[in-house]
């Protein structure tokens, strides 16, 4: 008898599974945990190097992701425009993915025209998107005017205060990506940071840690936000708490669901092993 | 002529740009820069290319009435639900094509499907992460600590389990990821070489 309900529970169906990890992720939106994770040295490296860039700094940001990774890496999207506003530096703001232009409008307008009510074309600037991945990476080191010829509006870069001067990467004080794949901050890497000498800080999703935190050791990346994790880091660094920290207690949630069936997996495999092993 | 002209065309310019590296002449970089414009010019062209061939060949699916023909009439329609408004009225925030289309359709869609891919995890990880040998418990057990020690409570159920995972990413899977890194740019380099030397030629299609 007992035997039995282990070999059913072994083949659990698999909508118990999606019933368990939906409950744990819709809980903390009634029952908030307000859970803030502790910060690591790659995020810190990361607000650090914001902080120390002298005020008025021109920095290029390309935030190249899609509606799919908007939930994880829009909220480090928002947090990196609030922080270079805080510090009063300039963003240009371009994107190389093409579902990605009105996403990053979006936030721009919210952080940079809303919240801080800067001037466009003085205080920030927004490219757009230009399609060709990493020949537009490699372009915008000869120049940044022949790649862009106009903003995302239509409006001539000779018309844009903020872009007077600007030639290539030398024209910037740093490079930001936020990235959810390809093109992104590996490219960025390898065609970008060494051959033009800009120094480069990325916020990626999760799933790209592992492989990016090999850049980051080797210094290629001054700093990294890993998933929503590092964005809820983050944001507590900058001391505005947003989307990401909101988000850390569904996933603590998530992830304990996944531990507890792994181990509830195993425990039931090795039950029954030994089972047929007596008989 | 149809395959030498293009293997001719790919040494030329493929050797050019390896060598322009290492010259920082105006001129040679006055070239490349132009090179490096039509690129653009040439991958955003292939975006035309594609659209069309996807109405091309799921359009003729749906004229045969092909098996699962409804689907692709669902493509073809979606295609220019979103492409003719978007080309009419403009892309910008405020305007119909970004708030209607965009934000309120196809945003929360794509969301919804990589939100998906939790609960599929969780289900795989209760049917198929079994410790059956040591390298499955090895990868078990290091999903196990990374797992706990990225959550925000993970050093309250071990002080040091933070910096284990810390260790984690910075010794062994870094020493794995450089690895894989060195051999993928190896590859790289070789096929690159191979495309340029006319060896490797499959990129021109079949005769």
């Amino acid at each position: 008898m007992a035997n039995t309900t282990l070999q059913k529970l072994e083949k659990l169906d698999r909508r118990w599974v999606f019933l368990a990890m939906a409950i744990a992720v819709a809980a903390p939106l009634f029952f908030k945990l307000g859970l803030a994770p502790k910060t690591t040295p790659p995020v810190k490296a990361f607000y650090d190097y914001i902080e120390q860039l002298p005020p008025g700094s021109r920095v290029l940001c390309s935030f190249d992701y899609d509606p799919g990774s908007k939930a994880e890496l829009n909220p480090m999207c928002v947090s990196v425009l609030r922080h270079i506003m805080l510090k009063g530096h300039k963003p240009v703001i371009l994107t190389l993915w093409s579902t990605a232009p009105a996403l990053i409008e979006r936030n721009i307008n919210e952080v940079c025209r809303d919240e801080f009510g800067k001037q466009y074309g003085v205080d920030y600037v927004y490219l757009g998107l230009k399609e060709g991945r990493e020949a537009v990476m490699v372009a915008m080191g000869k120049s940044i005017r022949s790649t862009f010829p106009t903003d995302f509006y239509g409006t001539p870069l000779d018309n844009l205060p903020l872009m007077n001067g600007v030639e290539n990467y030398s024209s910037f004080a740093l490079l930001i990506n936020v990235s959810a794949g390809y093109p992104g901050t590996k490219e960025y890497v390898q065609y970008v940071t060494s051959r033009f000498a800009i120094p480069m800080l990325s916020g990626s999703s999760a799933v790209s840690v592992p492989e990016y935190s090999a850049y980051f050791q080797s210094g290629q990346l001054r700093g990294l936000l890993t998933g929503i994790t590092g964005a809820a880091e983050y944001e507590a660094l900058i001391g505005k708490p947003g989307l990401a920290i909101t988000a850390m207690d569904g996933q603590t949630m998530g992830h304990f669901v996944i531990i507890f069936f792994i181990l509830f997996g195993n425990l039931i495999f090795f039950i029954n092993r030994r089972s047929k092993g007596r008989a | 002529m149809k395959r030498e002209i293009p293997i001719l065309i790919t040494l030329v310019f493929g050797v050019f740009m390896i060598v322009q590296f290492f010259i920082p002449h105006p001129a040679v970089n006055d070239i490349a820069n132009r090179l490096q414009n039509w690129a653009i010019i040439v991958i955003s062209f292939s975006y035309v290319l594609g659209s069309a061939n996807i109405l091309r060949i799921n359009g003729e699916l749906v004229y045969r009435r092909a098996p699962g023909w409804p689907y692709k009439l669902v493509l073809v329609i979606a295609f220019f639900t979103m492409a003719t408004p978007g080309l009419i009225l403009g892309i910008a925030e405020g305007s119909w094509t970004n708030d209607r289309l965009f934000t309120f359709t196809y945003v929360p869609l794509a969301s919804t499907m990589y939100a998906s891919l939790a609960f599929y995890i969780a289900s795989a990880a209760f049917r198929a992460f079994r410790v059956r040998t040591w390298q499955a418990s090895v990868l078990a057990i290091t999903a196990l600590i990374v797992m706990l020690g990225r959550i925000p409570v993970s050093h309250f159920i071990w002080q040091d389990l933070p910096g284990i995972v810390d260790w984690i990413m910075g010794v062994p899977n870094a020493v794995a990821q450089r690895g894989i890194l060195i051999g993928a740019a190896l590859g790289a380099i070789a096929t690159g070489l191979k495309v340029i030397l006319g060896i490797e030629r499959s990129y021109l299609g079949r005769e």
